[in-house]
């Protein structure tokens, strides 16, 4: 069986930058699969030359086994799309709306099944523009699953949005993704791939940096902890030699006061560090410890933060 | 799913949003009537109107006066030369006489009331000085439907209305759909964009039949403007006019991305026709050099041929000249959209 997406050295320039320097990717049939990168990383781009939105200047797209040049109109019957910050008609209700989707569609889901699944059942006859940027979101989502698609594209489908209408839109894409859809997802939220991607892609200037399961990529850091401290005015931080040699540490970085250690084994490194400071009498004002998440990589790659932009 | 259910829900959720914007309805229906209203109030036609006429002071200026007033129809001050100049520039009087020996007639000959107020005066004079006409003649007046002002104002603002509502709504939906990204968002379902194109005309078809309603129905019962020819034939024009303005909108919105500059470039387009297509007076006026131009413009050509059947009650046939020009500039319009319009 086809992979549900399978493009080879894409390409794609706007003037004189390179938005996709010659991307290759395979999504599988019925995995979540996330594209991670700061803003300007080209996953948009990327995402819609697979949609068929965007030409590619170079490279292939299959999608569903098919091509955009041959079979766009049934390769569209069976893709939902929701893109970034669509302003849908203003003044149609959201039952007008999801309709209108629906006609598009051979087969497909009822509107009012639809409603329930993004919980907007209640707000069936307001008008777009008086819902909030949830329910819009949730909107713009149903309208992507009205025609039963076999794959879903969001393009930062939480962005923007407060915790809870975030957690609402994890649980209707896992609900997709239970049934055996194939779910491709950009964000800029570390914890939103760890928590619904299968695998994830890391990109960065138009190319994936890494690529595989969060779980891998996050061992590929080599530790799984971090302990960030931030030390106090005035007082002399250890050299970066002296963190480096302490044990179970293998990676040191500062910005400013704050320090940052990825950490192997967390029951030794700290104490040591404690003591460290303690024989240099320096004072920390501040201390966290976490697991090491994507964004921990993101930084090790890259020396940069995933939003800093 | 077949061709016909997108492309109804296309249209459909085109006309719901239409009729809930107010402002949409307002410059469709209300504002062409208020501007019948007040254009047929500001050119009703009125009794004959007497003529105003400024005698500067001095020697003989009275018995001028007396002269004019008992040949009745005048209106006439005795004022010094300055006031009488004053008067003249300001348009309160159309004439000044001096009087003396010749009689001065003092007057603006572009100003065709004035050119009157000379004829009438001089007549006026001449009479009371003793001269004779030497053919008889006699006077009948009419004031008959269809050749006053409102007549030939209603067909023009049919016109005008069609043009401005079917270059609006067409280029601002379609612009306005491209900036929020609607536009790439359908193009991202499978609809077919000939769907999404007639989808545009359509909902815009589904007001037309009101609009040219309202306005004709108002100007037959409120002025009593006739309706000449057939119905058949102003319904074809008004559809006719309307797809071809539809084309040209759709023209001048193919590739623009902001609502403020498709209104700035929606009004360079329409700006030419306001002025030379005739709605408010006749294209005639302008210089015949100006005329094949004039002839030209799509809105010339729908005046032409809307007043012709309302006014004139002219068949179809015989209108295929002012037909085939809408024709052309509403499918080459349409063509040329096609192969330039930008989709996102």
């Amino acid at each position: 069986m086809a992979p549900a997406i399978r493009c080879r050295a894409l390409t794609k320039r706007y003037k004189d930058v390179l938005a996709v320097a010659g991307l290759d990717l395979v999504v599988e049939t019925g995995e979540c699969f996330g594209l991670l990168g700061p803003n300007g990383a080209g996953k948009t781009t990327a995402v819609e030359m697979i949609e068929g939105l965007v030409p590619p200047d170079g490279g292939e797209i299959e999608v569903l086994g098919l091509r955009w040049n041959r079979d766009e109109y049934a390769i569209r019957q069976r893709l939902g799309v929701a893109l970034q910050e669509t302003r849908l008609a203003d003044r149609l209700t959201v039952l007008e709306v999801i309709r209108l989707f629906r006609s598009f569609y051979r087969d497909g889901h009822a509107p009012e099944e639809v409603l329930d699944v993004v919980e907007l059942r209640e707000k069936k006859d307001a008008w777009v523009e008086k819902l909030s940027g949830g329910q819009r979101q949730r909107l713009a989502i149903a309208c992507a699953l009205v025609g039963n698609p076999d794959i879903l594209f969001l393009d930062e489908p939480t962005t923007g949005l407060d915790p809870q209408s975030r957690r609402q839109l994890w649980d209707v894409i896992s609900t997709f993704k239970g049934r055996g859809g194939t779910v491709v997802l950009t964000t800029h939220y570390m914890e939103e791939a760890e928590r619904l991607c299968d695998r994830v892609a890391v990109m960065d200037h138009g190319d994936v940096i890494a690529l595989g399961t969060p779980r891998e990529l996050i061992a590929s850091l080599g530790a799984d902890h971090v302990i960030e401290f931030v030390i106090g005015d005035g007082a002399d931080p250890p050299p970066e030699e002296t963190l480096a040699s302490l044990p179970g540490v293998e990676n040191v970085r500062h910005d400013g006061p704050r320090h940052s250690l990825t950490v192997t084994e967390l029951h030794r490194a700290l104490p040591s560090l404690m003591a460290e400071l303690q024989r240099r009498n320096v004072e920390m004002t501040e201390l966290i410890t976490h697991q090491a998440t994507l964004e921990d990589l993101f930084l090790s790659l890259t020396g940069r933060h995933l939003r800093d932009e | 799913m077949g061709y016909l259910a997108p492309l109804w829900q296309l249209t459909v959720s085109r006309f719901r949003e239409q009729l809930r914007q107010p402002e949409v309805l307002f410059w469709v229906f209300a504002f062409p009537l208020l501007l019948a209203i007040a254009l047929g109030l500001a050119f009703r036609n009125r009794p004959a109107d007497v003529i105003h006429v400024a005698i500067v002071a001095g020697p003989g200026a009275d018995s001028l006066a007396a002269r004019l007033d008992a040949a009745g129809g005048f209106d006439v001050s005795v004022l010094s030369t300055p006031a009488a100049n004053d008067r003249l520039r300001s348009g309160g009087a159309a004439l000044v006489v001096e009087p003396g020996t010749p009689i001065v007639y003092r007057f603006d000959p572009t100003r065709s009331e004035s050119r009157l107020a000379r004829l009438a005066t001089n007549d006026a004079l001449q009479r009371a000085s003793g001269r004779h006409d030497v053919l008889t003649t006699r006077n009948r007046t009419v004031t008959e439907r269809g050749s006053r002002y409102i007549d030939f104002l209603i067909p023009g603002l049919l016109g005008f209305n069609l043009m401005g509502t079917g270059m609006w709504g067409v280029g601002y939906s379609v612009v306005d759909a491209r900036r929020r990204k609607l536009m790439k968002r359908l193009l991202a379902s499978p609809i077919r964009r000939s769907q999404y194109l007639l989808s545009f005309i359509m909902a815009r078809l589904v007001l037309l039949g009101p609009e040219v309603a309202v306005l004709v129905g108002f100007g037959a019962i409120a002025f009593g403007v006739p309706l000449r020819g057939s119905i058949l034939s102003l319904a074809f024009l008004s559809l006719l006019g309307a797809m071809c303005f539809a084309g040209i909108g759709l023209l001048t919105a193919s590739r623009v991305q902001t609502v403020e500059a498709v209104s700035g470039l929606m009004n360079v387009v329409m700006m030419p026709m306001w002025v030379f297509s005739g709605v408010f007076f006749s294209s005639e006026n302008f210089p015949a050099e100006m005329q094949p131009f004039i002839k030209a413009l799509p809105l010339t050509a729908l005046n032409d041929a809307l007043r012709a059947v309302m006014l004139e009650g002219s068949s179809l046939a015989a209108l295929a000249a002012p037909v085939a020009i809408c024709v052309a500039w509403g499918g080459i319009s349409f063509a040329v959209a096609l192969r330039v319009f930008r989709w996102r």
